[in-house]
């Protein structure tokens, strides 16, 4: 196979230096092969299935006219899953944020047995199918389940309440945090530590005003991705949740809902919007993440 | 007051405090829920699991799961492969915004997932009215299905890949470019040794969640049972149903595939570090 990118002849004409020729001068700093077959291959498949049927949603959206989009989008019933969906998902992100810490902390800082085995255990969510762990812990949490039973008589009610939708998520989100925050508290240098104290800083105030500034961007990153990923969770809740309409209806569920009653204008318009609830939500992390970042510069 | 001046470390009481309350999280919240399947799964006996998990719907279900996966992770494997050599190997413009693209599925609801196979290939979407005139399945059917499984697991290889192949540069494949080898032979006996672990990793996740994916493949399937159900449509049958040792029986299976996943993570990385540690050396 002949390769384009690995010129070997100049060209006669020397070009002006204008966009053209800047592009043909990075492609050739490479003498590796297979440019155009990877680059094209990949960016095929991922228009095929990923870029042109999201633009679906976008299409269907925009063929709807404003008014209706709003009158089904906004409906007390939407507004109502929104609300719950993006509660629970907020603070099981936040659970996950003290207890992602924790668990990063441990698992970096300090050595225990069987230590190896404990840090793998982190990536279940991840493995475990959601359908199988909503399962599971619907049958823990109920009534008579293995903690339902003790927490029942205490008037905690868990399964079929918003209560159980956040435990599902801080089940789902934990690792999220976990990954993010691991290898930068790997990273961090002890000397910063060690100026810290001997400067007469106590432990405490050592995490706070030295360790704590340094992962915040990550343990940020790591919030919003188990709150991107509650908001738009499923399976592993739909089993827990109840699902009564006003009640404990997620979003997620309601485009369900809308599509089995062939309301295909209805589902994709709380989908829209669910999408654009959370990019904001991103968009909000990544610009305080910015910020974070600056101030510890 | 008198603290050693250069402590880094807490006190004994406050490291098994943290340690303890870690485990004890964890436990709850992660351990449990596993432990709790395979406890409803065999608790009527191992007769039971075995009808459960023989009977010809589960037999379908995970025959279906077996083909959704031997499709869509094959495909993706290349894609990420593909993706990785174009990102990490060669400066282009548009780079980051090509990575931002190729993770977008991971923030996409499951659900929505589903439903945008169904605004194209339904019978109200884009192309159904074409589809139906010339009589081809796509939604409610096994086309359905490994479409929008394809689409779930789309980043998994390439997000596994990319980090790894950008902390290994391009030296060695550039030493063996200029050796002689051409694109192939250089991919075969340079890039892949250097990379398997990784890929393999990569593969097993993207297994993992191609088999157990659940919100977007129920929008697709329009639960056919013995003809469109997988795996964990079918637990959500037997489950609905008031079958639940039939339910956690199936589940079993998929857990098995969560924890063989897990073990073979742990091995992967005891591998990793041997391997750098020779690299090192």
């Amino acid at each position: 196979m002949t390769n384009s990118f690995t010129l070997t002849t100049p060209s006669p004409k020397p070009r002006a230096p204008g966009r053209g020729a800047f592009f043909a001068l990075k492609r050739n700093r490479s003498v590796l092969p297979g440019f155009g077959l990877s680059l094209g291959f990949s960016l095929a498949w991922l228009t095929l299935i990923v870029l042109i049927p999201l633009s679906a949603i976008i299409l269907k959206t925009a063929g709807m006219g404003w008014d209706e989009f709003l009158r089904v989008g906004f409906s007390d019933r939407a507004i109502h899953a929104y609300r719950l969906s993006f509660g629970t998902a907020m603070a099981a992100a936040l659970v996950n944020g003290f207890a992602g810490l924790l668990v990063a902390w441990v698992l970096v800082r300090y050595d225990f047995p069987g230590k190896r085995i404990i840090g793998a255990t982190v990536d279940l969510p991840f493995a475990l199918p959601t359908a199988v762990a909503g399962i599971a812990l619907t049958s823990l949490y109920s009534v008579n389940g293995w903690l339902g039973q003790w927490l029942e008589p205490h008037g905690i009610k868990v399964a079929y309440t918003p209560l159980g939708i956040t435990i599902a998520l801080v089940f789902i989100g934990l690792p999220f945090v976990v990954r993010q925050v691991e290898p930068v508290l790997a990273d961090l240098g002890k000397d910063v530590e060690e100026a810290a104290a001997t400067l007469g800083a106590g432990r405490a105030k050592t995490f706070l005003r030295v360790i704590l500034p340094a992962i915040l961007p990550a343990l940020l990153t790591g919030f919003a991705l188990a709150f991107a990923r509650g908001v738009g969770e499923y399976g592993s809740v739909i089993f827990i949740s109840g699902n009564m309409p006003g009640l404990t209806e997620i979003a997620p569920l309601l485009i369900v809902t809308q599509l089995e009653e062939y309301n295909y204008a209805g589902a994709t318009a709380i989908a829209t919007i669910m999408m654009a609830a959370s990019f904001g939500v991103l968009l909000l992390i990544n610009l305080l993440q910015a910020l974070a970042r600056r101030r510890q510069a | 007051m008198s603290r050693p001046l250069t402590t880094t470390t807490e006190s004994r009481a406050v490291r098994f405090a943290l340690i303890l309350a870690a485990l004890a999280f964890l436990a709850l919240f992660l351990v449990l829920p596993l432990v709790a399947v395979f406890a409803e799964g065999f608790k009527s006996g191992l007769g039971a699991w075995k009808e459960a998990v023989s009977s010809p719907d589960a037999i379908s279900a995970i025959r279906l799961t077996l083909l959704v996966a031997a499709i869509s992770v094959p495909v993706n494997m290349v894609f990420g492969v593909a993706a990785s050599w174009a990102i990490t190997k060669f400066d282009f413009p548009g780079k980051s915004l090509l990575i931002t693209l190729i993770d977008l599925p991971f923030s996409v609801s499951p659900v929505v997932s589903g439903l945008i196979f169904v605004l194209l290939f339904g019978a109200e979407g884009v192309l159904g009215p074409f589809l139906q005139a010339h009589d081809i399945k796509i939604i409610f059917a096994v086309p359905g299905i490994i479409l929008a499984t394809i689409f779930i697991t789309f980043p998994f290889v390439a997000r596994e890949l990319i980090p790894l192949m950008q902390e290994q540069g391009k030296e060695d494949e550039e030493a063996a470019i200029s050796l002689g080898a051409n694109g192939w032979q250089t991919f075969w006996h340079v890039t892949l040794p250097n990379i398997r672990w990784g890929l393999l990793y990569g593969v097993l996740l993207c297994n993992a969640r191609a088999m157990g994916e659940f919100g977007a493949v129920s929008v697709v399937s329009g639960h056919l049972r013995g003809e469109t159900n997988t795996m964990p449509l079918h637990i959500e049958i037997l489950y609905n149903e008031y079958d639940f040792v039939g339910a956690f029986a199936v589940a079993t299976l998929l857990a098995g595939l969560a924890l063989v996943t897990l073990v073979a993570k742990t091995l992967l990385e005891w591998r990793f570090d041997i391997d750098r540690k020779g690299a090192i050396q």
